[in-house]
């Protein structure tokens, strides 16, 4: 368990974008936030090296507790029940272990009641006659999940691992955190993943495909063992058999698959993003950690693959986006031009009509195909 | 009491309130910020202007406060006038062409406010807990009862699994048992839940149980959480009193929350009054339509990731929220629920249910876009018929009658068994149908709204239709606070749009047989006399503010509210749309055969011109 935090030296700079677009990054700094759920012991020292594996911190989570209804079990008045109890508040004990009894008639009649479970005797009600007994705490272990180095440790909480990477996010997936060496099984960005492109060499590897992930392919991915797969776009009915149920509200990322998929565009058949594509295919070969996680209301986290990347680039102050202007590039994100990339013309202050007969905040787009107008709200940037 | 002043939750005022120009208000929304203006004009409030941005609650900005300054900035953008400091603060007061005079807010951003609530038995007072929590304006995460047949266990893990920003525990009348109470209360103890928004803080945890049980919560709970002890909100049985409760939810709502959520420190410290759960403006805004029409009403706010719809019913306020139903974030689980042959129904146009799957995934991943074509608006719009259809089904499970006290058994611990009773909401007895949000108060045309509502809600016999012109209802209930005259006359002349009245006969028969005869004497002298066959919606145009009187003669199984087949004599209100006569029948069916439902449709949408035709 643990929380995912990205972020780069821009995202205070990016508070005026509109839609801020997904980040597709050659080398930036990641920082990674390790966060325990609840407070525990750190295992790393700032300035430490980690790898993928590298556990960081770790804590106990309180045991399950167990009311047992006592008073009832021993056929007593709650109230009565603190002078039939064998074990105090603290005490441990083992499964099955005599908790409390009651030997009326002179103990022609007994009556126990035993642990349900190894643990703590940890409340007695004379109110309701209830005991709860606290089974032994659970370990949790928190991973480095990234390559890096430990930047900051947040006492009993965590750590901070920063790493220079290759940073791209996806729009949604489906899987938690791994690593895998990443192979490309497609051969461009329109070609769709089927199960004839992948073989047993694929086992424990990051594929990368085209347009769209078949149903067919998936499932072999499953049996080769395959790590990891980055494609385009996946059909949301393929989605559900998938998973055996329907997504509802898009929070993913603790699915029982032994493999994480991301999407970087959408549903459907979609092309990957030349940009993304290239980037994947550059690194060919290098290993990566990929997390499908994605939620998308209330603190939003979209997919990422971090390709770590010693290469530090030199803090080229690069002007950093300040909302749309003229000359921002954008993808749009909506029918009719869905998946289109132009560049902005104009940002018209007044609201236009558009289809719908909607008055709508719109911009104008320069496409390869000539200039279109859409409402600003299904663009989003592309971050250079 | 709604829509008076409430003197304790204004924290400031920059000058009297007959100097006051401007008037800033926000809803910080889960997907949207909105922002409106009132500006006094001739001695009188209108609504001015509005802006809006995507809320930064979340990742990467994690600070509301950025999506609030982009609201105002599109505000003055529009109108030329500076009202935030050049370190982004809201000017106050107005001076020199600069600033507002009072500034609030509502807010349901990071997911509103998560609430689990506890009790004894589950038709009794955990279902008064969950009404007094939903009437707070709360997202009842789960309700746990002593006889909800789970297994401890169970009750227990799904507590540890919750992440609440508030417990409301009841249980108990005043008097009755303790035992029972004193179990819930020591299963959550024990389960030992954390708060959604930081482990570092207590859990707020309202107590309006049986009162003889007091010191021992207190002695229970008071270490673990961030105890407040209310009236008991059912001192007996017959008696359902949830006031305490949830105004003891609203302090805490503010006092433990809102101050962990990012940002919200600093916009507390801008607005000059308490803020509120965007559900609470929204009920008391709907609750003043029927108090100042004295009917019953059904309002629903159809938001991007949840649908609340109220009810005012003989006197009687409830609200339920479909925390998953929405038009945005939880577009797919509308999905999802209402089943996707459901939503295509609702689509004139052929297209196959995995092309219509992959849209409304495509919506669920990039929420904040709008439709640009029409095929797109169709569906948005037909999505939302499900949402409100289901939203009204969950509605009616939580408007139920008091449970009263018919023993079956006794068992140890006073165990009862009590009889289910059905929903009091009878929709011929509703008389004004509401709704807000921003698909409806977006709508290209007006008549969208009314017919999306139409097709959900199947209002029956002589319904109004009203809706809120630019999503201003939630602001205008946390303004009334303050200024309750100021608030109510721009609901009244520019939030509220009367969209006309619906005749729906209850009842079926077949197509082209006589359903209906309606004579209406209009405004200008004129009139109107038309026998609709059954199978047919029409419009007849009736001003807004205007009235026609009006005899409607149903078939003799058909009712119009009089009882089948007898005739009703009223008088119809005009709209924007007009008067919508609808001889659909109810239930509303629709054809099984795909081609023929689509014929339909497009008859229907275009006998009301509810879209531009040349597509």
């Amino acid at each position: 368990m643990s929380k995912n935090k990205t972020s780069d030296k821009e995202s205070a700079e990016e508070a005026y974008a509109y839609t801020p677009g997904l980040k597709v990054k050659r080398v930036i700094s990641v920082l990674k936030t390790r966060l325990l759920p609840i407070p525990g012991e750190i295992l790393v020292e700032k300035g430490a090296k980690v790898d993928f594996d590298t556990i960081v911190a770790r804590a106990n989570i309180p045991g399950k507790p167990t009311i047992i209804k006592a008073s009832e079990v021993l056929g007593i008045a709650p109230e009565s029940l603190p002078v039939f109890m064998v074990k105090k508040i603290g005490d441990t004990m083992e499964k099955d272990e005599i908790i409390a009894k009651y030997t009326p008639f002179f103990g022609l009649i007994k009556k126990f009641v035993k642990s349900p479970a190894q643990g703590v005797l940890e409340a007695i009600s004379d109110i309701t006659g209830q005991v709860v007994v606290r089974e032994p705490p659970t370990p949790v272990e928190v991973k480095a999940y990234i390559p890096g180095t430990v930047v900051e440790v947040l006492p009993k909480r965590g750590v901070v691992i920063e790493t220079y990477s290759a940073f791209i996010q996806g729009i949604f997936g489906i899987g938690g955190e791994r690593h895998g060496v990443l192979s490309i099984v497609a051969k461009s960005t329109s070609e769709e993943l089927t199960p004839e492109r992948m073989s047993l060499e694929h086992k424990g590897k990051i594929l990368v495909g085209g347009s769209l992930i078949t149903i067919e392919a998936f499932r072999r991915a499953v049996e080769l063992g395959v790590s990891g797969i980055i494609v385009g776009g996946v059909r949301g009915v393929d989605l559900t058999s998938i998973l055996g149920y329907e997504i509802g509200v898009a929070i993913t990322g603790q699915e029982d698959i032994n493999i994480t998929l991301i999407a970087t565009e959408g549903f459907g058949k979609m092309n990957m993003s030349i940009r993304t594509f290239d980037l994947l295919k550059e690194f060919e070969g290098r290993e990566v950690a990929l997390n499908g996680a994605t939620q998308i209301r209330a603190g939003v986290i979209r997919p990422e693959i971090i390709i770590p990347n010693e290469k530090r680039i030199s803090e080229s102050k690069k002007e950093l986006a300040r909302g749309m202007r003229p000359g921002t590039p954008v993808r749009i994100i909506r029918e009719p031009y869905f998946g289109k990339i132009g560049t902005v013309v104009s940002l018209p202050v007044q609201l236009e009509k558009v289809e719908t007969e909607s008055f709508v905040r719109v911009l104008e787009v320069k496409l390869e195909e000539g200039n279109v107008t859409v409402p600003r709200a299904n663009v989003e940037i592309i971050e250079e | 009491m709604i829509w008076e002043r409430d003197e304790k939750a204004i924290l400031r005022l920059h000058k009297p309130e007959e100097e006051m120009q401007y008037i800033l208000v926000t809803d910080v929304g889960s997907t949207t910020t909105k922002a409106r203006l009132f500006h006094k004009i001739n001695g009188e409030w209108r609504y001015a202007l509005s802006g809006e941005a995507p809320t930064t609650v979340e990742a990467p900005y994690e600070n509301v406060i950025m999506g609030v300054q982009n609201a105002i900035r599109e505000i003055e953008e529009l109108i030329g006038l500076k009202f935030l400091s050049e370190e982004g603060r809201i000017i106050k007061p107005h001076a020199k062409g600069r600033g507002v005079d009072f500034y609030c807010s509502t807010s349901s951003a990071g997911g509103g406010l998560q609430m689990m609530v506890a009790g004894v038995i589950k038709t009794m007072t955990v279902e008064s807990a969950n009404r007094a929590a939903l009437g707070a304006g709360a997202i009842v995460e789960d309700a746990i009862a002593v006889d909800d047949d789970r297994p401890d266990y169970q009750k227990i893990d799904r507590i540890r699994q919750l992440r609440p920003d508030m417990i409301l525990l009841a249980g108990g009348t005043d008097g009755g048992t303790t035992t029972l109470v004193m179990q819930i209360a020591e299963l959550i103890s024990a389960a030992d839940p954390k708060a959604r928004l930081g482990a570092d803080y207590k859990l707020p945890l309202v107590y309006a149980g049986n009162r003889d049980v007091r010191p021992q919560i207190q002695k229970l709970m008071q270490d673990r959480f961030a105890l407040e002890i209310v009236d008991n909100l059912r001192p007996v049985l017959e008696i359902e009193n949830t006031e305490p409760a949830r105004m003891a939810i609203h302090e805490l709502f503010m006092e433990h929350v809102m101050s962990h959520a990012p940002g919200y420190p600093e916009l507390m410290n801008w607005t000059d009054l308490d803020i509120l759960p965007t559900p609470a403006g929204e009920g008391m805004a709907m609750q003043l339509i029927a108090y100042a029409e004295k009917k019953n009403v059904i309002g629903v706010g159809l938001g991007g990731a949840t649908t609340n719809v109220y009810s005012v019913f003989d006197g009687k306020f409830v609200r339920s929220v479909s925390a998953n139903l929405g038009m945005s974030y939880s577009i797919c689980n509308v999905m999802k629920e209402a089943g996707v042959g459901n939503i295509l129904r609702w689509l004139p146009f052929e297209i196959s249910e995995d092309d219509l799957i992959d849209i409304l995934r495509n919506k669920m991943i990039r929420p904040t876009t709008i439709p640009q074509t029409l095929d797109s608006l169709l569906v948005e719009q037909a999505v939302a018929r499900e949402a409100l259809r289901l939203g009204l089904k969950h509605h009616k499970t939580i408007a139920t009658r008091l449970k009263g006290a018919k023993k079956v058994h006794r068992m140890i611990g006073e165990m009862l068994e009590y009889m289910l009773e059905e929903t009091y909401i009878d929709m011929m007895k509703i008389s004004i149908i509401g709704g807000t949000g921003g698909l409806l108060s977006h709508a290209p045309r007006r008549v969208q709204s009314l017919l999306i509502l139409t097709d959900a809600f199947q209002p029956e016999g002589v319904t109004k239709v009203y809706q809120d012109s630019e999503f201003m209802m939630p602001h205008l209930g946390v303004l009334s606070k303050a200024f309750p005259d100021i608030a109510w006359n721009i609901f009244d002349k520019d939030c509220l749009v009367r969209l006309g009245t619906v005749i729906a006969p209850k009842g079926t028969a077949n197509p082209g047989e006589s359903a209906v005869k309606v004579r209406m004497e209009m405004p200008d002298g004129t009139i109107f006399e038309k026998d609709v066959e059954f199978g047919e919606i029409i419009r007849v145009p009736l001003a807004e503010k205007t009235r026609a009187k009006a005899v409607i003669s149903p078939r003799h199984d058909l009712d119009v509210g009089a009882g089948p087949g007898k005739t009703l004599e009223t008088t119809v209100e005009g709209g924007v749309v007009g008067v919508v006569i609808d001889t659909r029948g109810r239930p509303l069916a629709l054809p099984e055969d795909g081609e023929e439902r689509r014929k339909k449709l497009v008859k229907w949408f275009d006998s009301l011109e509810l879209y531009p035709r040349n597509s």
